[in-house]
């Protein structure tokens, strides 16, 4: 078994991290802890209180809207190197989907409560976090969009 | 510099006739004047003046004897080698075979007699993109090998006229086989001649022709700085292109768009516009099938259609291809202006619409 | 290259061709195999061009061949959305048909000698793209690292799936796919395809590769921004466009995308070229 690198190193792996400054990493490290999920293990589920969000480090992580009647529809998957979760920064603060390890996951896991406390105490750390969060939101967003439209779908009966 | 006196003109046309040329002039048709086939100069519209103005076309008596008095054919003549509907093939299928026959071109040998320079420049800019392509138009090009020019000076200008601003005319200087230009003054009614090409001066040989006088010479070079002085619209070439490019959103697009009738008349009657649809007429038994091409024009609704939908589905987008593409993209696609400034677009919009002042309107900042 | 007036009028007329083979591919999709009626070869073509099928008393379509250009057969891969396609699609073995090309320019699978690849396809997109796959797989030698990247509808509708999944087992091919949507039986990538374009995952040099994109418009547009996002330059970046086409030699002006005329300039174009006109509306 590899021997366990302290979380602050972890973070400064992954890329939601980079060009942060050791001040805020170190205090952003203070909430976080080492996660893992087997496949078929859900990570959230919708409804639920959004108390954390996720740093994949390795696996897949699909993102599905359950369909009641229906299979549950996956409409992204995550995979390492991204983020998983960002309700935890928008009150209610209620998970909006559900989200699924497909294989084995290793992640960090950054407690919501803890860091939105840290947040409010230095405003600069809260500028460091949500930096990084609004351009993984807006990628989100262009791409569901994209999807929204249903771009290989008949082009006759496009909306 | 030749003179061939007017009333040796039936002359020429009969020297033509013999060679074999259907041979084409301006007439009178249904109160207008078009290029039809002429056998005699009684068939030319001596005694009519005509008037163009924004949305406006009259033929009006003239006691003058000018056989050349109109300014313009209200109809192209692009019609003579650019037909507006052709069968491209036909196709029979047997057995479950295809058998396809090409529709042979049309290898009539075409005289114009009366074609104005504007026109001439219209037929090289139609060269350009019909014949000289890397791939050419076979009934396009086997016209316009057979085309005999007789192309006549302009000494009077209508005042939709610009070809000053688009440097084809008043005085065509090249591309003729023959250039007359018509005087009355200061002598017998006659018309100065000069040979552009081998087969004009073949032709030359064969009629009774004076030599022109350096007064002469003076009455034409006088006569066509006449029509141009008669031409007020001004096209302003310089940056035009790129000022249209960059002008792509431009807020008169929206005017001119609540104007304009979506009609096409401009591309029907504009010397250059080429675009075609090519269609298919099957039979009802399945077995035999024709494929022909016919004028169509980019303010078609369905010019533009791809699967799904349209792309330029408003007048808007439309009136903007066809202008942008007519003083700008053209010189992209072709190296010259598509536009001859021959001012028909001007007189046919049944609103008026002026596409002059619409490019000088247009290329101003928003 | 201009001909003489008696070799003109082929321009505009088809030879009859024989489809030899059916192949259903996804939802309304189906690939023909064709062959000259009168026995002969089809002519060469490179990869990007594109033929006019004729379909008697119906009408004429321009379709990307969509085969291997080392070949002899002639394959296109149609969708049936419209009134000749939808008839294409009742056709079957032995039926004749018209065909005249190849027209366009191609892909630059010559000038792109010597760089990292990376091809995006998306839905029908994948068939122009063939034929260059062909190509670069036959002269793997000649070019860097190339990666294949495959975005479709759902899993159902993965177009040339046995062919990617053989693509993806080699090991001089990196090969990714994602879907727009899935059920949970699919346990492979969601999501676009340009989030599938990740230097992290295969790594490719922006200034030494060539990238050749097919699909949608939309999708055409988002690969783009993404890839120059990456840093891969404009003229680095090659699309191919669609129009109305009547003739596809130029003559008719209904292809026209400013000033370019989408038969003969293109249907292939590189973006430096074509990236004003792209973005425009309704042009």
């Amino acid at each position: 078994m590899e021997p366990l690198k302290p979380l602050e190193e972890l973070l400064l792996e992954h890329p939601f991290f980079a060009g942060m400054e050791e001040g805020p990493r170190k205090l952003i490290a203070g909430c976080g802890r080492n996660e893992v999920f087997h496949a078929g293990d859900y990570l959230f589920r919708e409804g639920d209180t959004a108390d954390r969000f996720f740093l994949i480090r390795h696996g897949t992580v699909a993102v599905e809207l359950h369909v009641p009647g229906h299979e549950p529809l996956v409409v992204d998957t995550l995979q390492s190197g991204e983020i998983a979760g960002w309700s935890w920064l928008v009150p209610p603060h209620k998970w909006a989907n559900d989200a699924r390890a497909t294989t084995l996951v290793r992640a960090i896991s950054l407690d919501a409560k803890c860091l939105r406390g840290k947040c409010d105490d230095d405003h600069s750390v809260g500028y460091e976090v949500f930096k990084r969060f609004i351009p993984v939101i807006a990628g989100r967003l262009s791409a569901v969009r994209m999807q929204l439209m249903d771009v290989y779908g008949d082009p006759g009966k496009r909306r | 510099m030749k003179l061939l006196t007017r009333d040796r003109f039936d002359e020429m046309l009969c020297l033509l006739h013999d060679d074999g040329y259907l041979t084409l002039g301006p007439t009178v048709r249904d109160g207008a004047v078009v290029p039809r086939e002429i056998t005699t100069t009684d068939e030319l519209p001596i005694g009519w003046r005509d008037e163009h103005e924004p949305g406006h076309y009259r033929l009006l008596p003239s006691d003058t004897p000018d056989l050349f008095g109109c300014v313009l054919t209200a109809q192209p003549w692009k019609a003579q080698l650019f037909p507006p509907e052709r069968t491209l093939f036909s196709v029979t299928r047997k057995n479950g075979k295809l058998a396809f026959t090409a529709s042979p071109p049309d290898t009539t040998r075409r005289a114009l007699v009366g074609v104005r320079p504007c026109e001439l420049r219209a037929i090289e800019v139609q060269d350009a993109i019909l014949r000289d392509g890397p791939y050419a138009d076979d009934e396009y090009t086997s016209r316009r090998a057979g085309t005999f020019a007789v192309v006549v000076n302009c000494t009077r200008a209508a005042s939709t006229c610009f070809c000053t601003s688009q440097s084809s005319g008043p005085r065509a200087k090249a591309g003729y086989d023959l250039a007359l230009t018509e005087l009355l003054a200061d002598g017998p009614h006659r018309f100065t001649v000069e040979a552009g090409s081998p087969a004009g001066e073949a032709l030359l040989e064969r009629l009774v022709l004076g030599d022109a006088t350096g007064a002469d010479r003076e009455a034409v070079e006088t006569g066509c700085a006449h029509a141009a002085a008669q031409i007020t619209r001004r096209l302003k070439s310089a940056g035009l292109p790129e000022a249209l490019k960059a002008n792509h959103e431009h807020p008169r697009w929206n005017e001119v768009a609540a104007r304009c009738l979506n009609c096409g008349n401009c591309t029907q009657v504009c010397p250059t516009c080429f675009c075609v649809a090519v269609e298919d007429q099957p039979d009802l038994a399945g077995i035999e099938a024709t494929r022909s091409r016919r004028w169509d024009s980019c303010f078609n609704p369905a010019h533009s259609y791809v699967a799904g939908g349209v792309i330029r589905n408003n007048t808007r987008s439309r009136y903007r291809q066809w202008l942008t593409h007519k003083l700008a993209t053209w010189h992209d696609q072709f190296g010259h202006s598509g536009c001859v400034g021959c001012g028909r677009c001007i007189a046919w919009c049944p609103v008026g619409i002026d596409i002059i002042e619409e490019a000088n309107a247009i290329r101003q900042k928003a | 290259m201009n001909t003489a007036a008696t070799d003109l009028a082929p321009s505009m007329l088809p030879r009859p061709f024989r489809i030899t083979r059916v192949r259903r591919e996804v939802s309304d999709v189906f690939s023909w195999e064709l062959e000259p009626a009168d026995g002969g070869l089809p002519p060469a073509y490179v990869p990007g061009q594109f033929n006019m099928l004729y379909l008697h008393g119906v009408g004429e379509v321009p379709i990307s061949i969509s085969g291997d250009p080392s070949g002899e057969t002639l394959v296109h891969t149609v969708r049936a959305v419209g009134a000749v396609t939808e008839v294409m699609r009742k056709l079957g073995k032995g039926d004749e048909i018209g065909v005249r090309g190849p027209f366009g320019v191609g892909w630059p699978v010559a000038e792109a000698e010597g760089n990292d690849l990376l091809i995006v396809a998306g839905g029908l997109g994948l068939a122009p793209l063939r034929p260059a796959i062909y190509h670069v797989l036959a002269n793997r030698a000649r070019y860097g690292s190339v990666a294949i990247y495959y975005g479709a509808r759902t899993p159902a509708d993965i177009l040339f799936r046995k062919e990617l999944e053989r693509w993806r087992g080699r090991f001089d091919l990196f090969v990714e796919a994602t879907v727009d949507a899935a059920d949970i039986r699919w346990a492979g990538r969601v999501g676009v395809v340009p989030k599938l374009i990740d230097p992290r995952r295969h790594s490719f040099d922006p200034d030494n590769s060539v990238a050749m994109i097919c699909g949608p418009e939309i999708m055409m547009r988002f690969t783009v921004s993404a890839l120059q996002a990456h840093g891969v330059p404009d003229q680095r970046l090659f699309v191919s466009m669609e129009r109305n086409m009547h003739c596809a030699i130029g003559l008719c002006g209904h292809c026209q995308l400013g000033p370019e005329f989408i038969c003969k300039d293109g249907p292939v174009f590189s973006f430096d070229r074509i990236g004003p006109v792209f973005h425009a509306r309704e042009l």
